[in-house]
């Protein structure tokens, strides 16, 4: 069975529908994301079974995988990143054309986990900005799916306005990564 | 002297008769040979066990350093275990040197995979291998400074300021 995704609000009559431009495009981000799995460890795991036939990502639109970061949308960082990983996970992150999100899952792609040790990187947001958490030692594909649906929303509510603000600016000079 | 089968007395009894006072300790463990030598003496002893007819220890299975910071003046050992291929034998050699002077002869002119283990030992324990080709860090971000697992160094992350130590055994 087809679900087609529901019109954003707006006016309609006979022959013609009008909105606004943010609701179209947020609702095309939203529903055709591209992630790209940057996967180190278990949580890369739960991320197989995520887009396997019984839970299937590809049902909310991120069916398509990208393994190049200049096509992605959706960097999922899933899995310990080791400090020496992390200029790696930083370049892949430069490399991905705006807009683009971020999100975290698991324990040690958040925070560390439990890997509280020299050698790792505490939560890659110290090194890039990340939009959702999901928390997790791995979290199940339900998880994920929910930590999806979050970037979801997020892309459908976005002002086409963020990105070239000052304070996305800031923000991302705040983290050391040019902006154009 | 030619041995049908290798066990830890007839080794022990081949290494004591070819080096003497270079054996300087030994003693079995789980039910392995360890023998302890000079650290100045480890490219000949160990390189007479390789080549030897009847002992050919051939095959470097690991290199490792262990940080005992109470023993003074020999705080590092350096440990290689060899195997024998043809006679599924296995030893341990030892050598101590101080934290101050961590230098001891590489092996990488015996065994080639001597050449990365060596650069491990180097980056976690900071024991300067001489004569080693390339002695650089192997695992470790290139930009750390000190060899993490010297007992002086917290084992944790110390960039963080959000957990309470006392729930961490600190």
């Amino acid at each position: 069975m087809v679900k087609m995704v529901e019109a954003p609000e707006g006016v309609e009559g006979q022959g013609f529908f009008a909105t606004s431009l943010d609701k179209v495009i947020g609702m095309a981000r939203a529903n055709s994301l591209w992630p790209l799995p940057f996967a180190t460890s278990c949580c890369g795991i739960e991320f197989m079974a995520t887009m396997g036939a019984n839970y299937d990502l590809a049902r909310f639109g991120s069916e398509r995988l990208s393994f190049s970061p200049r096509q992605a949308d959706l960097l999922m960082v899933m899995g310990t990143i080791a400090k020496k990983m992390g200029p790696v996970l930083k370049q892949v992150y430069d490399q991905m054309a705006e807009p683009k999100w971020v999100i975290a899952v698991g324990a040690c792609a958040s925070s560390g986990g439990i890997f509280d040790t020299y050698s790792v990187l505490q939560g890659i947001d110290r090194i890039i900005p990340v939009d959702v958490y999901v928390p997790g030692c791995p979290p199940r594909p339900e998880q994920i799916i929910e930590g999806v649906m979050k970037i979801q929303d997020l892309a459908r509510n976005e002002s086409l306005r963020r990105r070239n603000s000052d304070e996305y600016k800031k923000m991302l000079e705040s983290y050391n990564i040019e902006t154009q | 002297m030619s041995m049908a089968e290798l066990n830890n007395e007839n080794v022990l009894k081949a290494l004591t008769d070819a080096f003497g006072d270079a054996i300087l300790h030994s003693e079995m463990q789980f039910g392995m040979l360890n023998v302890e030598i000079p650290a100045d003496r480890n490219l000949d002893i160990i390189g007479w066990l390789k080549s030897n007819e009847s002992l050919k220890m051939e095959f470097l299975t690991d290199l490792c350093a262990v940080h005992y910071p109470e023993q003074k003046g020999r705080e590092l050992a350096v440990v290689y275990h060899l195997h024998c291929w043809t006679k599924n034998y296995r030893m341990r050699i030892k050598c101590f040197v101080s934290a101050q002077k961590p230098e001891i002869a590489s092996l990488t002119g015996l065994y080639n995979a001597a050449n990365w283990m060596e650069r491990e030992t180097f980056d976690f324990y900071g024991v300067q291998f001489s004569g080693h080709p390339d002695l650089r860090r192997i695992l470790n971000m290139d930009e750390m400074d000190y060899h993490p697992l010297l007992k002086q160094y917290a084992l944790e992350d110390e960039t963080r300021d959000d957990k309470d130590d006392s729930f961490f055994g600190r």
